[in-house]
């Protein structure tokens, strides 16, 4: 079963490290990380895949949501969740399979993003254990060569997202003290 | 309108801004602008003789007063000395800010003279860290880091900045809010859950309050006091809270462990209730987890959420300030029209009784000898001297562990020691902060004689301000923790474990310019430490003690805590 969590998080230097450091401090291994920015600039939105025991899971991801950087993660590993993954594959094939890979593709939804003498650059997404076996699948024509996005996630409920307001500064009273 | 002024001017009038009155330091090539700038300000910097003092001297401060204290050091080496104290003051949740150094920008990652990662490197050290990048930044930066570090659960912050944003000239940017969307602060504890906890609370028979540093960090000392004069609950302090109820309280009981009283840790396994407060469930406090206080339901308050659960189950969570929480239990408790009905009295009068006999059986008690110094002997003479009200600080080992045994604090803030962590050469700096803090205050450096010389050129510190200091030195002549464990559990195959050459104290604060002496005899021993708390500047008293002594009870790695030895020759296994 594929474990996710989901993270929002500040577009800022070091926020990657801080909640990846989480997991390598433990010795768990990142299965899958995405990240990329999310509708507001400032915001990125992090997928990650591991393989973390549940109780210690539960455990680091409290801990990301104690980072300062980190808005808001999630365990979407038992809630209702879309979980996508893109994988390209290369495969080299011999004329006379050509067809047959063809058609391999389009039973998996897959779109050709290139074709030469050699054989193809086939681009599929879905379910990443579905990948798996389309991966598999072109094995068996011949040579292939692979790259996985990483799974990408949305949940299905609507979390309320608690943001902490801003806070007046002590320096800040002194500094209108001062000014005024 | 606001003036132009340097990077390096604008960190000091950040500072300034948040009552930062003395930093702990250590200059160097790329913080050169920042010590030509602190040349002429009123700001106090105090030149530390190693950068990792400059961080346990800023967490002596800050454990001593509950502001946040402040160190600094130069790039590269200067930065990376500085992670032990970082560490520690993560491990114990001490506040501190820690400015280094950082080569110019355009060098980053260039490998330059001086340069190292700081930003990586102390990115688990820290419970934030920043790399100011444009000078811009560098008030919110400065501004927030003090938020960060004093607010929730506080922690150290580390500011990295490079030698070109110290030098840039700017305008201060008044920061007049802190926006950090992600970084929530839990104050309030749930209404519904502290309702829970009081029915809990009325209800139980053989109640105990567990008490920790958490309390000492709100400054909820009050509370707490109210909190068990009210319930009339026994209570234990943490290691990490030790004063945060008086020692003097006729409600506590002592502190619970692996070097815990055997009242303290009998009362934990047999409580029906723990009422954790600001405790962390320590594998120091629990011993074998699965054994812990097993017939206890546990109402388990404390700021951070990701503590609830981590190693013990609650039945009752309250994430919030201990201090609003005990405010509102206390409340609640007057309200409460409920009060303990006979059966639940007399129950309730019986488990006192039965912790009296748990104190009356195995007593933690000051082993004195006709013949040589017991380390216990001298514990508890500084006890006399201190009436709890010294500051008191230690390292790691047996001498930690026999002064909270042995030594009574009237009230938090006097009890400062390298807790989490348990790093060695911690005291002597953490007492360097702790006497600029508290300049009216009796400041004991109780340390072995192992973490002394870890700590030596600090002497020259204490000399140079001229801070009266008591060194008190538990000499036994060993790494005694780690020979009381090889002692036990490796066949008393002590490897690497004694301290020959251990210079002659008198001859060595001669040598800083201060009093020293060394003693050995039990007779001289309340003259001797007497005389050094009379003598106006610091002090170096070096106390050989019985080499053999070990520290009991001990709870053995793994043991449950009420499995505990209680000392030798012969170990007795508590029922």
């Amino acid at each position: 079963m594929l474990q996710i969590i989901s993270l929002l998080l500040e577009n800022k230097p070091g926020a990657l490290m801080r909640v990846t450091g989480l997991l390598t401090q433990r010795g768990y291994n990142i299965e899958s990380l995405t990240v990329a920015r999310t509708l507001d600039p400032e915001l990125s939105r992090m997928t990650i895949a591991v393989e973390v025991d549940s109780t210690l899971r539960e455990q680091v991801i409290k801990q990301m949501n104690k980072l300062v950087n980190v808005l808001q993660a999630t365990d979407l590993t038992d809630l209702p969740a879309v979980i996508r993954e893109l994988v390209l594959v290369r495969v080299r094939t011999a004329q006379e399979s050509r067809q047959a890979v063809l058609k391999e593709a389009e039973i998996f939804g897959g779109r050709v993003v290139d074709s030469s003498t050699e054989g193809f650059a086939i681009e599929v997404t879905g379910d990443p254990e579905k990948l798996g076996e389309f991966i598999d699948v072109m094995r068996s024509y011949g040579e292939i060569e692979v790259t996985r996005s990483g799974a990408l996630a949305i949940g299905l409920e609507t979390k309320k997202l608690r943001l902490q307001p801003p806070v007046p500064t002590k320096g800040a009273t002194k500094v209108e003290e001062t000014v005024q | 309108m606001s003036t132009l002024m340097s990077g390096a001017r604008m960190l000091l009038e950040c500072l300034s801004r948040e009552g930062v009155d003395c930093m702990f330091g250590y200059p160097g090539g790329v913080t050169l602008p920042l010590y030509d700038t602190l040349y002429d300000h009123p700001l106090r910097h105090i030149l530390v003789r190693h950068e990792e003092n400059a961080a346990f001297a800023a967490e002596g401060y800050a454990r001593a007063t509950g502001k946040v204290g402040v160190c600094c050091a130069t790039s590269g080496p200067g930065a990376t000395n500085l992670t032990t104290g970082l560490v520690d003051a993560m491990m114990d949740s001490i506040p501190i800010v820690a400015i280094t150094g950082q080569v110019s920008t355009k060098l980053i990652g260039s490998d330059a003279f001086q340069e190292a990662d700081t930003f990586g490197i102390t990115r688990s050290c820290t419970k934030h860290n920043y790399l100011v990048k444009k000078l811009d930044d560098l008030p919110q930066i400065v501004h927030e880091a003090f938020y960060v570090a004093a607010s929730g659960r506080p922690g150290p912050v580390l500011v990295d900045i490079p030698k070109d944003v110290f030098q840039a000239q700017g305008h201060y940017q008044h920061v007049t809010a802190i926006h950090l969307p992600g970084y929530k602060v839990f104050t309030e504890g749930h209404s519904g859950q502290i309702r829970r906890a009081v029915q809990l609370i009325l209800r139980s028979e053989r109640a105990l309050v567990y008490a920790g540093g958490g309390i000492v960090a709100a400054g909820a000392a009050p509370e707490l006091r109210e909190f068990v004069e009210r319930t009339g609950f026994p209570a234990v302090n943490t290691l990490m809270g030790l004063g945060a109820l008086s020692s003097e309280h006729p409600n506590f009981i002592s502190m619970p462990g692996m070097h815990g009283s055997y009242a303290a840790n009998m009362a934990m396994s047999n409580a029906d209730l723990l009422v954790a407060l600001g405790v962390r469930f320590d594998d120091r406090v629990t011993g074998r987890l699965a054994a812990f206080a097993p017939h206890a339901k546990v109402i388990h308050v404390d700021i951070d959420p990701a503590e609830i659960g981590k190693n013990r189950a609650p039945d009752v969570p309250i994430v919030g300030d201990v201090k609003r929480v005990l405010a509102r239990l206390n409340q609640a408790l007057a309200e409460s029209k409920e009060s303990p009905d006979s059966t639940l009295g007399s129950a309730r009068k019986a488990w006192w009784h039965q912790i009296r006999s748990w104190k009356e059986e195995h007593p933690l008690q000051p082993t004195t000898s006709d013949t040589e110094i017991k380390p216990q002997h001298l514990m508890a003479e500084i006890d006399r001297l201190s009436q709890g009200r010294a500051i008191v600080t230690s390292d790691v080992g047996q001498h930690q562990m026999w002064a909270a045994q042995l030594i009574r604090f009237g009230e938090p803030r006097l009890w400062i020691n390298s807790g989490g962590l348990g790093a060695m050469g911690f005291g002597l700096p953490a007492a360097i902060g702790a006497q600029f803090a508290r300049p009216d205050k009796l400041v004991f450096a109780i340390v072995g004689d192992g973490g002394f010389q870890m700590a030596i050129p600090e002497l020259s510190t204490i000399m140079s301000y001229g801070l009266p200091v008591k060194i008190v030195v538990m000499n036994n002549g060993y790494l005694g923790m780690v020979r009381q464990w090889q002692e036990l559990f490796y066949n008393n195959r002590l490897s690497s474990v004694e301290l020959d050459c251990f210079p002659d104290a008198e001859k060595l604060a001669a040598a800083y310019g201060f009093k020293g002496r060394t003693i050995e005899k039990p007779w001289e021993l309340s003259a001797a430490l007497e005389a050094a708390v009379q003598e106006p500047g610091p002090y170096l008293l070096n106390v050989k003690v019985s080499p053999a002594e070990c520290v009991y009870p001990m709870v053995p790695a793994g043991g449950a805590i009420n499995e505990m030895v209680l000392g030798p020759p012969q170990p007795v296994a508590a029922k």
